[in-house]
């Protein structure tokens, strides 16, 4: 029998999720021991990473207003959060984790506005695991006692996050800090701060306390300020390995506790006995996964000789039907770059993987007039001195190198600073094993890939960072008892 | 003096570096007197290099010694302690010297720093159940976290106590399964000395202790900026915030892991706590679909 | 044939291997078989459904779904298989394959009805030239439990009484315990058996149990000559599933590839609604592409799914949502 060609095409009409559900403000204050106040310093527009379209106006803090903030969170510790009883701080978490659960479409809607990644991910990743995360640490409230780290408090958290997934990490560091006791002061990045300003009106819905939970808006020299704040006891960063360094340098010599979740370049390794279809499904997801926004991407792509040649043709194939566009279309796939300056950044990259003789290669899709897009990317016969194996690119691009052994494998995946996070994809149980013994990274995943959980430890090895974000793990960076591991 | 009056064999006691005991590439060495000022013996004033060279053993003994099982290590760990028993004589005299201790005393002091080892000893086949969990994650995924070694461990050993500061700070880094380089007390050396011959006849492998004698500025700085270290402990410099910030600093180019100087050395004699091992771990989380 | 040889290095180095690409030497016996099949790439449990979840998620809108239960119904092989069947069920099951909505002209025709051999003919006698075809479910169906001459000759029988397509069901238990030999040899002998008949082989996935049988079944089944596979009986829980048709399609596309004879998938049972249907037809559309969008490749086995997408196909065209009052029984 021969292919018989049909003629309609099965095309996927637009579905957009509506935007009615979300009223964003024209102009944003901060948000100070309960309150939206204005800040001192110059305002800042945020931007729909689509569109380019003016979302809103937002406030901009400066030293005076950090320093406010960090007050108010002095004054809510001392006279009430640091002497609630555990059993009192669940209740405010679970309230506030149930109205992120009704609010949910809202959230998923601005998330993908502000951010531009596709509402399938913030619909059905982002604000799931931000709810789950809330709950999981409202029950530990009660129980620290239990946790191995005792139940002692650090004070005030500085907290400053990153723009991949915006309320997600407001979550990672919210939830376990209050948990514990402690209040925070919380300064979410400046390309993505609507969520954060929403999770504000949330606290004030659940009746949290004022200053329990502050959001401060800036740029550097307002988390720089945070960060350096004397009466600052705990600085919690998401973010790149650049600034993870200088916050490093900034708190030594003080008594603040540090938790650092940096930057990566975590191989995926394939070997040829691999489920090969879920491990291309697996390396689509390690690198596509909100646009390669990702500090756990698995942006090296290690893939056995004896089947890479297979593998990269599954590979592209599958590329072949991701759907890059508008990030509220239910059918989008691959969203928006975050920014223009972290587009400019992937695109100088990828030139950079082109012009050291790397093989670059995309499916043929067509990217939006306006806003800022790159299609998904892949790059083949890198080597580990090329830059693009060896940088965070934090894009949609993978750079594809090959392997002969275990012991290659295991020499190249440890090759780099980093230590986030790695891959493993093959039938055999004690190669496994094996090889998640080997891999010098904070996460291992066997046979899948970015995969989270509230439950679940996360955070880096060497330049990838210090801290565990998750877990009974991620309690011990928020209380006296407990030793960052 | 007499004339017939026999002269001592004087010594200049040496590195210890990857099982080996190298006299400091410099050349040079330093005057170690005892409590009350007279002299003892000559020590290695370790270079930035043997700080450097001592990394390098350190880092080749990695692979082994973490890879080797948690029961293995407590064997060797063990064994040292079995070994120190075997010295106490020598133990005592240089303990007597460096920190002018009275023969109880110093045996006292003796008893402790086996007992601490023996402690941590036991912590090797223990810490993985103590720190470790199993997460149960919300799908149908197995998932464990673990804590591994972070690596190569530069210690500066307190300065105070010579011989039970010391085994309270290396123990605790080796037994998850580190390599450690520890910078002695530039005063108080012998003990250190010493416990580096029981090393050497132990069955614990060269490169997984390196003992480095001589002044802390010049191999602290070297090591605290060395990107082929993983960790940092800043004991020995308690009560001097300055240093401890600048080499807080240092370490922060490859994001060592920091144990802050105290204000004041600890005392030795308390419950240790689980803080001097997990400061040097890191948490490993697997994760692995379940499925047929 | 060869006509769309494409690249997948691992597979064609294993068909290589054992010999090329006319399996002589994989199906000479159960060793050869077993080493060629359970040398194919496995498949995770976990990782299959999720992909196969999250192509459910796909939203199809307006003009396209419109086409695609147009589509969906041409692709329904309307099914009656039960005990109690007479040829007065057997005529208006047929009546009703050849004209789904009698309101509406416009409407498709179904692919085939479903029957037990003993129907055929009442079958074929109704639907005549309508070009709705005859598939009968033969060879000790559904447990397959009767010996190789009663399965050709209950296979034999049906084309004999005018089957167009007949869906035989594989030996499971012969699979199971690793006679890939005795099963490979009797799809081919019912092939044979088949004439002019296309062949559809039901593996009943729902006994097979994992995703790993159910891709050695498929390789095993497109090697002896099926035309068709198929997921399963309709008798045994569960039926289709989204995942099973996704590793069977992942089967059909990749044997294409090494081979370029492409082999049609039929998910029977369980599928009941309109949502379900283009669910999978998204999956067809992604998995093995869109030249399977097509009833000679992919049908569904079923028998109440063709009211629902009548319903669906109603509110399309007026905008009112119906009710089963409307849309005939059988």
């Amino acid at each position: 029998m021969a292919a018989k060609k049909t003629s309609t095409a099965f095309e996927y009409a637009p579905a957009p999720e509506s935007r009615a559900i979300v009223d964003i403000k024209p102009s944003y204050g901060l948000f100070v021991n309960g309150e939206f106040v204005d800040g001192h310093g110059k305002s800042f527009k945020t931007i729909s990473p689509s569109t380019e379209e003016v979302l809103a106006e937002i406030a901009e803090a400066d030293e005076a207003d950090v320093d406010n903030a960090v007050k108010a969170a002095r004054r809510a510790y001392t006279r009430v959060w640091g002497r609630m009883p555990g059993s009192e701080r669940a209740k405010y978490l679970f309230r506030i984790a149930r109205i992120i659960q009704e609010r949910g479409r809202e959230l998923a809607v601005l998330e993908s506005i502000d951010n531009g990644k596709p509402i399938k991910e913030t619909r059905d990743v982002d604000i799931p695991i931000v709810a789950a995360h809330f709950f999981y640490y409202a029950g530990w409230a009660d129980k620290l006692e239990y946790s191995g780290y005792g139940s002692t408090p650090l004070g005030v958290a500085g907290q400053v996050i990153p723009w991949n997934f915006p309320l997600l990490m407001l979550a990672w560091k919210i939830a376990p800090a209050l948990a514990c006791g402690n209040t925070v002061v919380l300064k979410p990045a400046e390309t993505t701060p609507l969520t954060a300003l929403l999770f504000a009106e949330i606290c004030q819905q659940a009746d949290l306390p004022p200053g329990v939970v502050n959001i401060i808006t800036g740029a550097g020299a307002t988390g720089q300020a945070l960060v350096g704040h004397p009466d600052v006891d705990k600085v919690a960063f998401t973010g790149s390995t650049a600034v993870g360094k200088a916050i490093a340098k900034a708190v030594a010599g003080s008594h603040k506790k540090v938790t650092l979740e940096l930057g990566g370049k975590a191989a995926n390794i394939v070997f040829d006995d691999a489920p090969l279809d879920q491990a291309v499904e697996g390396i689509v997801n390690g690198i596509f996964f909100n646009q390669g926004h990702v500090c756990c991407a698995g942006s090296r792509l290690l893939v056995q000789e004896s089947v890479a040649d297979d593998v990269l043709a599954r590979l592209k194939r599958r590329m072949a039907t991701l759907r890059v566009g508008d990030p509220l279309d239910k059918n989008t796939d691959i969203g928006a770059i975050n920014s223009a300056e972290q587009l400019a950044k992937i695109r100088e990259l990828s030139d950079i993987g082109e012009a050291e003789g790397a093989g670059r290669w995309s499916p043929p899709c067509e990217l939006p007039k306006h806003g800022f897009w790159f299609p998904p990317t892949v790059f083949t016969n890198v080597t580990q001195a090329h830059r693009i194996a060896r940088e965070e690119i934090f894009g949609p691009v993978l750079s594809v190198l090959t392997f002969r052994t275990p012991a290659e494998a295991v020499e190249k995946a440890n090759n780099t600073p980093y230590g986030l996070s790695a891959g493993v994809w093959t039938d055999k149980g004690s190669r496994i094993l094996h090889m998640a013994n080997k891999l010098r990274a904070g996460v291992v995943w066997a046979n899948t890939f970015n995969k989270f959980d509230p439950t679940s430890p996360f955070g880096g090895y060497k330049e990838s960072g210090y801290g565990r974000e998750g877990g009974r793990h991620g309690l011990a960076a928020y209380l006296k008892g407990g030793v960052e591991q | 003096m007499s004339p017939t009056a026999r002269v001592d064999v004087r010594k200049t006691y040496k590195l210890y570096v990857g099982g080996q005991f190298p006299r400091s590439e410099s050349g040079h060495s330093y005057v170690v007197d005892d409590a009350r000022g007279k002299f003892v013996a000559n020590a290695a004033l370790a270079s930035r290099k043997d700080a450097r060279d001592a990394v390098q053993a350190a880092r080749a003994a990695f692979g082994g010694w973490s890879g080797k099982t948690a029961y293995n290590r407590s064997q060797i760990l063990y064994r040292v302690a079995e070994v120190m028993e075997d010295r106490r004589p020598q133990f005592v005299e240089a303990l007597r010297q460096s920190e002018g201790l009275t023969p109880t005393q110093a045996g006292k002091a003796l008893d402790t720093s086996i007992d601490r080892l023996v402690w941590y000893a036991g912590w090797a086949d223990k810490i993985t159940q103590v720190t470790g969990n199993a997460n149960p994650v919300a799908g149908p995924f197995f998932n464990i976290s673990t804590p591994e070694p972070t690596g190569v461990v530069a210690v500066v050993a307190p300065q105070q106590s010579s011989l039970l500061g010391l085994i309270s700070v290396v123990a605790p880094v080796v037994v998850t399964g580190n390599t450690a380089i520890v910078l002695a007390s530039p005063e108080r050396p012998l003990p250190a000395v010493t416990f580096s011959e029981v090393l050497a006849t132990s069955d614990m492998p060269g490169g997984v202790v390196n003992i480095l004698t001589g002044k802390l500025s010049n191999t602290a700085p070297t090591l605290a900026a060395h990107m082929d270290v993983n960790g940092l402990d800043l004991t020995g410099y308690a009560g001097d915030a300055e240093q401890s910030r600048l080499l807080e600093e240092a370490a922060a180019d490859n994001l060592k892991r920091v144990l802050r100087a105290p204000d004041t050395e600890p005392d030795w004699s308390l419950d240790p706590g689980l803080e001097r091992m997990t400061t040097f771990l890191e948490t490993k989380t697997v994760w692995h679909p379940i499925g047929v | 044939m060869l006509d769309r040889v494409t690249s997948s290095p691992t597979i064609d180095n294993h068909l290589a291997s054992a010999g090329g690409a006319d399996f002589a030497d994989i199906t000479r016996n159960d060793d050869t078989l077993r080493r060629f099949l359970h040398g194919l790439p496995g498949v995770d449990q976990v990782g299959a459904e999720a992909r196969a979840a999250s192509l459910g998620t796909r939203s199809i809108k307006t003009t396209a779904k419109a086409w695609a239960i147009d589509l969906a119904i041409r692709m329904v092989d309307l099914t009656t298989l039960e005990g109690q069947d007479t040829p007065g069920k057997v005529r208006a099951l047929s009546a009703k394959a050849m004209h789904p909505d009698p309101a509406d002209p416009t409407c498709p025709a179904t692919a085939a009805v479903c029957v037990y051999p003993d129907m055929v003919a009442v079958a074929k006698q109704t639907l005549g030239t309508s070009g709705v075809h005859v598939a009968a479910v033969a060879t000790a169906f559904p447990s397959g439990r009767a010996a190789l001459d009663i399965k050709l000759a209950d296979t034999e029988d049906a084309v004999q009484a005018g089957a167009d397509e007949i869906d035989m069901v594989i030996d499971r238990g012969a699979f199971l315990s690793g006679r890939y030999k005795q099963v490979y040899d009797e799809i081919v002998a019912v092939r044979e058996a088949c004439g002019p008949a296309h062949l559809k082989v039901i593996f009943e996935t729902g006994e097979l149990q994992t995703y790993d049988n159910v891709r050695r079944a498929s390789w095993l089944a497109m090697m002896a000559g099926g035309h068709f596979i198929k997921t399963s009986t309709g008798k045994v829980q569960p039926a289709a599933t989204l995942p099973v048709t996704l590793v069977m399609l992942e089967a059909v596309r990749d044997f294409r590839e090494q081979t370029g004879q492409q082999i049609g998938v039929k998910p029977a049972g369980g599928i009941k609604t309109t949502k379900d249907a283009i669910k999978y037809l998204v999956m067809v559309n992604e998995i093995a592409g869109d030249d399977w969008l097509d009833p000679d490749w992919f049908r569904f086995g079923a028998s109440t799914l063709l009211n629902d997408l009548l319903m669906q196909r109603t509110k399309l065209t007026t905008g009112v949502y119906s009710g089963p009052d409307y849309f005939t029984l059988d």
